[in-house]
C-alpha cells in the first residue's frame, strides 16, 4: 500500500475536521465493524443454538458414535469422521495436481497461454457446487462402482484391516460413499490450490530464480532449491485454504457421500459429513427440537474447525496476502 | 577443452532427466485440470441441451411431476440474487474503501481484513444456518428476503476484497492531487478514487453475483424453495439451485432432465460472468499496474 506523503499529511493536519469527513469515516468504520460482528455472531448463534445438545449429551456429544433421530440420541463423531476423511483424502489427491498446475503455469507454459489457461483453471472454481454434485452422482459414482472400485478391491485386498472395523478397499463397490465424495471434493478444491500456489510461486523475486539459472540449475532445481525454500510457509497456506474449503463443502457432498450417519467401515462406505448431515436432517428438524439443537451443535463444531484451518491458512499466506 | 568424466556426464544426464520427468508430470497435471473442466462442461451441454425449450422459461414448476418449467425458479433466483447483491455490494464496497483509504495498516483494519478473508471461504452452509436462526426462526417462516440476506452475507466479503485490491492500484498522485486542490477526504474518495476504480469495482461485483447465483446450501435454510409462482418476499421463494437440487434427487426422468437443463443455464450464466469479469479485470490491472 502506498503511504500518504509527508507533505500531504501536513496539509490534512492543518484543516479542521469537517462534519462530512467525520461521518464519512464513521460510516466506513462501521462497515468494517459489520464484518467482524457477522463472524462473531455466527459463532455465538451456533453456540447458543447448539447449547441444548451439549447440555443433554455432555461434552461426549463430540465423540459419541450414535446418531439416531428415532430415539433422539445424537453424537457427532460419525459426521466428524466423514468430514475429516473426505477432506484429508481430497487434499492428498488435489495437492500434487494443484502444485503441478501451478509450476506449469509459472515456469513451463508458453507466456501467451498463461492467462487463458489460468482463467480456465479458475473457471473450475466458479462452477456451482450443485453441478459438481450432479456430476458426481450421475457420472462419477456409477463409473467408480463399475470400473474403479472392483479393480481397487482386487489390487489392494491384501491390506490388513485397521483394527477389526475398518476394511480399506474390501467392501461392496456402491459408488456413492467416502471415496467418491473425496474425489469430487478433490476436483472442487484443485483450482483453489492451483491458483493460490501459482500466486505464491510468482511472488518469489525473479532475481532469485535468475541466480539459480545462472548457476546452471534446471527449472525443477530452481523450484526445489530456490522457490520452495523462499515461500514454504505460503505453500502450506495454500494447502490449508483448500482444506478449509473441503471441510465445509455441502451440496456436492450431499449428492455423493451416501448420507449414512454411522461410522464408516471401509473407504467405499456410505458416510456423512457435518455439512451433509446439517443439510439433510434440517428439513425434518422441528424448531426448538433437540434435533435442531444437535444440528446447530454440529454447525458450531464445523465453524470452530474450519475457522481454525482458515485462520492458519491466512496467517501462513499473510506475508504475500495471496488468494 | 578437457573431456568430461563419465561421473559428471551421468550426473548431468540425471539432472536433465529429473527436470524432464517432473516437468512432464506438471504438464500432465495441467492436462488433468483441463480435462476435468471439459468433462463437466461436456456432460452439462450433452444432457442439459436436450431439455432446453421455451417451456423452461415460460412455465412454472409443476407439482404433479411431469411437464412444467423453471420460470418461477429463474425469477426467484433473479429476485434473491438481485436483492442480495444490492445489500451485499454497497456494504462490501464500504469495507473495501475503509481498508484501502481509511484503516490501511491500523490494527482494527488488519483485524477486519483477516476476518473478511476468513468469511470469504467460510462454509456457506453455516451462513444459511445463521440466517435461519436470526431471520427465519424468530418470524416463524421461510422467506425470500431471508434468502437474499444470506446471499448478501456471501457477496459482501467478495466485493470487499476486490474493491480493496482495485483501490490499491489507483496511483497515490490522484489522492495527493485531489487534496492539493482542496478536496475533503470524503470528496477525494467519492469524486476521484471511486470513479477512477469504477470498472474494477464493477467487475468485482459481477464476480460476487456469479458466486452467489449458484449457491444452494444457504437457501435450503432460508428461502426453502417453492413450486408455485411467488414474488412475495415474506413467503418461501423458489430458486434455480434449489429446484435443481429437488429435481435431481427425484425418481422422475422428466424432472431429472429439467434439473440438467437448469444446471446448464446456471453454469453458463455463472461462467460467462466469470470470464467477462476476469478478462476485464486483467486488462484493467495491466492498464494501471
Amino acid at each position: 500500500m502506498m503511504e500518504t506523503t509527508a507533505a500531504t499529511k501536513s496539509l490534512i493536519g492543518t484543516r479542521k475536521p469537517h462534519f462530512a469527513d467525520t461521518s464519512f469515516k464513521i460510516s466506513l468504520f462501521a462497515a468494517g465493524g459489520i464484518v467482524v460482528v457477522v463472524l462473531a455472531s455466527i459463532l455465538l448463534i451456533m453456540f447458543l443454538g447448539g447449547r441444548q445438545a451439549f447440555e443433554t449429551f455432555g461434552i461426549g456429544f463430540i465423540w459419541s458414535t450414535e446418531w439416531n433421530p428415532v430415539t433422539s440420541i445424537y453424537g457427532a463423531l460419525p459426521a466428524i469422521t466423514g468430514t475429516l476423511i473426505t477432506a484429508l483424502l481430497a487434499i492428498c489427491i488435489a495437492w500434487p495436481i494443484g502444485f503441478g498446475i501451478a509450476f506449469f503455469l509459472t515456469e513451463l507454459c508458453p507466456r501467451a497461454l498463461r492467462a487463458p489457461l489460468g482463467i480456465a483453471i479458475e473457471l473450475l472454481a466458479a462452477i456451482p457446487s450443485i453441478v459438481y454434485g450432479m456430476w458426481g452422482f450421475f457420472v462419477l459414482a456409477p463409473f467408480m462402482a463399475e470400473n474403479v472400485q472392483p479393480w481397487l478391491t482386487e489390487t489392494f485386498q491384501w491390506i490388513p484391516p485397521l483394527g477389526d472395523s475398518f476394511f480399506w478397499f474390501s467392501a461392496a463397490p456402491l459408488g456413492v460413499g467416502l471415496m467418491t465424495a473425496s474425489l469430487v471434493l478433490a476436483v472442487m478444491i484443485l483450482p483453489f490450490i492451483a491458483a493460490t500456489t501459482r500466486d505464491v510461486m510468482l511472488s518469489t523475486p525473479q532475481l532469485l530464480k535468475d541466480g539459480a539459472y545462472a548457476m546452471g540449475a534446471t527449472r525443477w532445481e530452481s523450484l526445489t532449491g530456490v522457490v520452495i525454500p523462499a515461500v514454504r510457509g505460503s505453500l502450506f497456506g495454500a494447502v490449508f485454504l483448500g482444506l478449509g474449503r473441503a471441510l465445509g463443502e455441502t451440496m456436492a457432498v450431499v449428492f455423493v457421500i451416501g448420507n449414512a450417519t454411522r461410522m464408516p467401515d471401509s473407504l467405499y462406505a456410505p458416510s456423512a459429513s457435518i455439512a451433509s448431515v446439517v443439510a439433510n436432517n434440517f428439513p425434518e428438524a422441528e424448531p426448538g427440537s433437540i434435533q435442531l439443537a444437535a444440528l446447530l451443535g454440529l454447525g458450531f463444531i464445523l465453524f470452530v474447525v474450519s475457522f481454525g484451518v482458515l485462520a492458519l491458512a491466512r496467517l501462513l499466506l499473510r506475508q504475500e496476502r495471496m488468494a | 577443452m578437457k573431456t568430461l568424466t563419465p561421473q559428471v556426464k551421468a550426473r548431468y544426464f540425471r539432472r536433465q532427466a529429473t527436470d524432464l520427468i517432473m516437468g512432464g508430470l506438471c504438464v500432465f497435471a495441467a492436462v488433468i485440470g483441463l480435462i476435468m473442466l471439459a468433462l463437466i462442461l461436456w456432460m452439462l451441454f450433452s444432457r442439459g441441451l436436450a431439455g432446453l425449450s421455451l417451456d423452461v422459461f415460460t412455465k412454472s414448476m409443476s407439482s404433479t411431476g411431469t411437464g412444467g418449467g423453471l420460470a418461477n425458479a429463474i425469477v426467484g433466483s433473479l429476485i434473491q440474487v438481485g436483492i442480495g447483491s444490492m445489500i451485499g455490494a454497497p456494504l462490501g464496497m464500504m469495507v473495501g474503501v475503509y481498508l484501502s483509504e481509511v484503516g490501511k495498516t491500523s490494527r482494527f483494519a488488519s483485524l477486519v481484513r483477516f476476518v473478511n478473508d476468513i468469511l470469504l471461504s467460510a462454509p456457506s452452509v453455516l451462513i444459511g444456518l445463521f440466517v435461519y436462526q436470526i431471520a427465519v426462526s424468530p418470524f416463524k417462516g421461510f422467506s425470500g428476503i431471508a434468502g437474499a440476506i444470506a446471499l448478501a452475507l456471501l457477496a459482501m466479503p467478495v466485493v470487499a476484497r476486490t474493491t480493496e485490491d482495485i483501490l490499491r492500484l489507483v496511483p497515490q498522485a490522484y489522492r495527493d492531487g485531489a487534496i492539493a486542490l482542496g478536496s475533503r477526504e470524503n470528496e477525494v474518495v467519492r469524486k476521484v478514487i471511486l470513479p477512477a476504480a469504477f470498472g474494477g469495482i464493477l467487475t468485482g461485483i459481477l464476480l460476487a453475483v456469479a458466486r452467489i447465483a449458484g449457491e444452494t446450501a444457504p437457501l435450503i435454510f432460508t428461502s426453502l424453495g417453492n413450486s408455485n409462482w411467488s414474488t412475495d418476499l415474506t413467503k418461501p421463494m423458489a430458486s434455480l439451485p434449489i429446484a435443481i437440487y429437488r429435481y435431481a434427487g427425484s425418481p422422475s426422468a422428466d424432472l431429472i432432465q429439467l434439473a440438467w437443463t437448469g444446471a446448464l443455464l446456471i453454469t453458463v450464466g455463472v461462467l460467462l460472468l466469470n470470464v467477462v469479469s476476469r478478462v476485464s479485470l486483467a486488462a484493467l490491472k495491466r492498464g494501471q499496474g
